[in-house]
């Protein structure tokens, strides 16, 4: 054991460790915000709110129909992505043609609406969530405690990250809908049903964001206002990444985890701000993000 | 002619007893916050509570008449503040009650004591209330953080838990939590180890529970509130705190949290408060009623306090046969004795501080509990004389000597 | 599409360089029944209005006509504030000179803040200015002489000038009407004047702007400057009437009102603000009864609002009158 910088070495990858989990979820999120932003444009401050649908869907599975967390992580994203495809129906596909800020003004309304009817009908303090039977206990790793669910995140979340920057980057489904977002007119004289592309992509960024609430139900306060304690931070991750680029919401999202991780050792009162700074300065440097392709 | 007469003789009657029977009219409000982090503490339950303390009243002085407005201030200063004023100028509110978040509390006793209106704090927490910002015009009902320091703090140092690792809240209530449970402690004859500042509304606290396991302190004092104390102690149970011999003691928890938190995990926690809803039949039969109105929850020592405090302010505004000078009303209740089915007998300092027991609470196992709602196992009573900040340590004007 | 162009959607008419009859006297009606209103409705709640009217309408110089969306406006406000309820009560400033604390330091944290954001533009701005007002809110936070949750309270409200008594509602009113007038007026000239037009035409399309020879960064740098100046007028004055000055102030659902007010009132309006901030108080005041539903209806108003009724309301109304307001 030896020290850096007065931390004992246990201590410090411990943090790290955790920091790689915290960055999971950072990275499941802006996952679903870079690919609804990469291919549609639209700014989703409804997100933080579909990630707290998805944890409720997992508690409201539990609680009528006796479906564990199995089930939810199967059931809740399609619930819930079903959900986002009626709002993109019903009320986004009318602001495409105008600027950004509409949709993002749309979608933060959309979000005070969602928080709000959850606050009226199951009040703030939260719903309790307990973990699966199958993922209790550690590995004891010697110089910290693992929790098998905390692996479990870890590597749940890696397999879905990659597995979706697979299908956009290198699958042909991936490659129309990219195509798709460059140029629509085109794509749809080629006979490709655009619009229901963009409802079916919308549906799926959405249902990331509700996949990651069922992962955080066991080990997380489900309450209301779970979504919007995160979502200005997964802003700024999606901001810092680049925010068309699949990829750089992923190593963004696990880098900040860290950086987070190892400010909560040193200054932890500045836990908060850290990832702020790190945007400004990104933003003042990079403005397209570390990993952006447009200006 | 003699119709005339007994006309005229019936109408004196009737003005001569409508003289006596003359009716006292009293505006109460309950301003909680409604729609966000305390509504399950406080919030629409308040409400329900204050509506049965005034039923129950009026069933044994029908010749008052009480009327009740309630708002939402959502944790916000500025919105309370305006509502505040507004009642008391232009609604003739005479009493504001409830009120949880200190900051808005405080804002509301300086309105009260301009106006001379009365103010009775259910919901928050601040022990300055009493102390240095005390008025007379105001009354702290239900508890402060001097009590739950004091409470959870010499309890656990006596019943064995003398080694402290505290995980505070980074902003004033949580320093201040941390500071006086930190004094009870090594007044007791324990030690705190260690502590860890954390920033309001933390997700994650695996990082700093890691801090605290390496203390290998007997206790982990939660000096934060709401949705950080549930997400400790949820995070504290995925890393085998309770596994590795440590406990946690939550300086300030209410039903309602350990209702989100779920038996299972929740289990063994301490704290403090001072009333809970199955210590006793009377207490079990106001619940049920309260229920009426409140399905599926279950009421809490704020909204109790709600109840308790306007029975006693309304049994002085009779006394005085009015509720115009709150000075005179405030004093009239610390002149009497309180005695209410929920807290039974109390009374009320110079300080405007309600003394009354508290209680050592422990949560129970998913095993131990037989129905909904049965969260607590009582371990110990604080006599009313040692829960609360001596007289003449508060630092209030209105304590002379 | 990188800038925001919300006046074109306001107002369908050409742009006429002359003012029209419809500003002054829109103006004038404005000024007659809030001098009217004090008598009828509680008037510590038009004071309130009052002051978020201005921040509003300072927030709008920056979108309506700058095309710039601040995310973060709630900094210069909530800061603002912080300073001039601490000049007041810890340093013992007669209100007018808090008032100047507080809008000189909004106007110093807009010159910081303004120079990092405006390099960039469109919604890489938006998220600078709320990534810079949430480090300042986490720091409000922390500091001690913000008192943190329980905020700066019991603000003296002292003597203007050494005369007027503002304890006196009536005073107070007047003195609060008589600041939101001269900022108003002060946008108003800032919106007709030439340095007003060149904000403009950058809006409209900047690199045409800097190819006619125009310095864009400069003139971004000083619309920005005057509405954090403005706002924090708003939030000094507004420390000074409520005698409070708390978090609230400074955290980003403060930001998000604003946005709300100017959305509802009408981007790129002149009057459209203060329409939109009565509006949203008098909701807060006079729903709070109904608190739980609060968050709902803004959210629900949040919708309707973008997707039908872009213009908001005094933007439809001015369409449908084909005036200009």
């Amino acid at each position: 054991m030896f020290e850096i910088f007065g931390i004992p070495s246990t201590a410090l990858f411990g943090q790290l460790l955790i920091g790689l989990i915290n960055g999971s979820f950072y990275a499941l999120l802006s996952l679903g915000l870079a690919v609804i932003f990469g291919m549609l444009n639209i700014i989703n401050f409804t997100h933080g709110a579909q990630y707290m649908l998805g944890a409720f869907a997992a508690f409201l599975l539990l609680q009528y129909s006796g479906l564990g967390y199995w089930w939810a992580l199967l059931v809740a994203p399609i619930a819930v992505g079903i959900t986002g495809m009626v709002i993109e129906r019903t009320l986004l596909q009318w602001l495409y043609k105008l600027d950004h800020l509409y949709g993002l003004l749309l979608t933060f309304g959309l979000a005070l609406i969602i928080e709000g009817l959850a606050r009226n009908y199951y009040g703030s303090a939260g719903l309790p969530y307990q973990m699966p039977e199958e993922l209790i206990g550690g590995y004891d790793l010697g110089f910290m405690r693992l929790p098998i669910y905390r692996a479990w995140v870890i590597a749940a979340s890696l397999v879905v990250c990659l597995g979706t920057w697979f299908v956009i980057e290198r699958t042909k489904l991936g490659s129309y809908l990219r195509a798709a977002t460059e140029n629509p007119t085109l794509v749809r004289a080629f006979g490709i049903d655009v619009p229901r592309m963009i409802t079916l992509t919308y549906g799926f960024g959405v249902g990331l964001a509700a996949f990651a609430g069922v992962m955080a139900a066991p080990i997380y306060n489900v309450s209301p206002q779970m979504g919007s304690e995160l979502i200005i931070v997964v802003f700024a991750v999606v901001v810092i990444g680049g925010m068309g680029s699949i990829m750089g919401a992923i190593v963004t999202g696990f880098g900040l985890g860290v950086i987070e991780g190892l400010t909560k050792v040193f200054f932890p009162e500045a836990s908060n701000t850290v990832i702020f700074v790190i945007m400004a300065i990104v933003l003042l440097v990079r403005p397209a993000g570390l990993f952006g392709r447009r200006a | 002619m003699k119709s005339l007469l007994s006309c005229t003789a019936i109408s004196i009657v009737l003005a001569a007893s409508s003289a006596q029977a003359q009716q006292t009219t009293v505006k109460i409000g309950v301003m909680s916050d409604m729609s966000s982090l305390y509504s399950d503490i406080a919030g629409p339950g308040s409400t329900a509570a204050a509506k049965l303390a005034i039923a129950d009243f009026i069933k044994n002085n029908p010749n008052v008449k009480v009327d009740l407005v309630s708002a939402d201030h959502q944790n916000k200063a500025d919105v309370g503040t305006g509502i505040v004023n507004k009642w008391y100028d232009t609604e003739n509110v005479d009493l504001v009650i409830d009120v949880p978040n200190s900051g808005v509390a405080l804002a509301v006793s300086q309105i009260a004591s301009t106006k001379n209106k009365v103010f009775i704090v259910s919901g928050a927490a601040a022990s300055d209330l009493t102390g240095p910002k005390c008025n007379a015009n105001t009354i702290h009902w239900t508890y402060d953080t001097w009590m739950l320091a004091n409470g959870t703090g010499k309890a656990l140092v006596k019943t064995g838990g003398d080694t402290w690792f505290f995980l505070t809240a980074d902003y004033a209530f949580g320093h201040a939590l941390e500071r006086d449970t930190a004094a009870a402690v090594e007044a007791n004859g324990g030690k705190v180890l260690g502590k860890v500042r954390h920033p309001l509304n933390t997700n994650d606290f695996s990082s700093f529970l890691l801090q605290a396991q390496t203390s290998k302190a007997k206790i982990i004092g939660l000096a934060n509130a709401g949705g950080d104390t549930i997400n400790s102690i949820k995070s504290g149970a995925e890393f085998g705190i309770a596994k590795g011999g440590q406990k946690f003691a939550g300086l300030l928890v209410f039903a309602s949290d350990v209702n989100a938190l779920g038996l299972a995990t929740a289990q063994g926690l301490t704290l403090t408060e001072t009333w809970y809803w199955d210590m006793n039949d009377a207490n079990r039969a106001w619940t049920k009623r309260w229920q009426g109105e409140r399905p599926g929850k279950f009421p809490t020592m704020v909204q109790a306090g709600v109840y308790s405090g306007i029975t006693h302010y309304l049994k002085a505004v009779v006394a005085l046969k009015s509720a115009a000078d709150g000075k005179a009303v405030i004093a009239q209740m610390k002149k009497t004795p309180t005695d209410d089915p929920l807290f039974g007998k109390g009374t009320i300092r110079a300080d405007g501080r309600k003394v009354h027991d508290a209680y050592l609470l422990e949560v129970k196992s998913p095993a131990e509990s037989k129905y909904p709602g049965d969260f607590y196992k009582v371990k110990a009573t604080i006599p009313a004389a040692e829960a609360f900040r001596p007289l003449k340590d508060g630092g209030c004007s209105l304590v002379s000597g | 599409m990188e800038r925001v162009d919300p006046a074109r959607a306001a107002t369908a008419l050409p742009a006429t360089n002359g003012r029209g009859w419809s500003e002054p006297v829109a103006f004038l009606l404005m000024v007659a029944a809030l001098v009217v209103v004090p008598f009828y409705v509680y008037p510590l709640f038009l004071m309130q209005a009052l002051c978020f009217a201005l921040f509003a309408c300072a927030f709008n110089l920056l979108i309506g006509y700058g095309g710039l969306l601040s995310f973060g406006h709630a900094l210069y406000f909530g800061w603002a504030s912080y300073l001039a309820a601490h000049a007041a009560k810890v340093w013992g400033f007669p209100p007018e000179l808090a008032i100047l604390t507080g809008t000189l330091t909004a106007a110093g944290l807009g010159l910081i803040a303004g120079s990092l954001a405006i390099r960039r533009q469109g919604i890489y701005f938006a998220m600078i200015t709320l990534a810079l007002a949430q480090m300042m809110y986490f720091i409000a936070l922390q500091a001690k002489f913000t008192g943190g949750e329980d905020g700066i309270q019991a603000v003296p409200r002292g003597t203007l000038f050494g005369l007027v008594n503002l304890n006196d509602p009536m005073n107070m009113y007047v003195t609060v009407l008589v600041i939101f007038l001269a900022g108003f007026l002060l946008i108003h000239r800032i919106i007709h004047s030439p340095f007003g037009e060149v904000l403009k035409a950058i809006r409209e399309n900047e690199p045409r702007a800097i190819s006619l020879g125009y310095k864009t960064e400069r003139y971004k740098l000083v619309a920005f400057l005057l509405s954090a100046a403005l706002a924090g007028v708003a939030g000094s004055t507004k420390a000074i009437v409520l005698q409070i000055a708390s978090l609230t102030d400074v955290n980003w659902p403060m930001s998000g009102e604003v946005v709300l007010m100017a959305l509802v009132g009408g981007l790129g309006t002149v009057f459209g603000p203060v329409v939109g901030a009565f509006i949203i108080i008098a909701m807060q005041t006079y729903l709070a009864e109904v608190g739980q539903w609060v968050t709902v209806i803004q959210g629900v108003i949040f919708v309707l609002c973008v997707l039908a009724f872009r213009r908001g309301i005094v933007g439809e109304l001015a369409h449908f009158l084909r005036i200009r307001l």
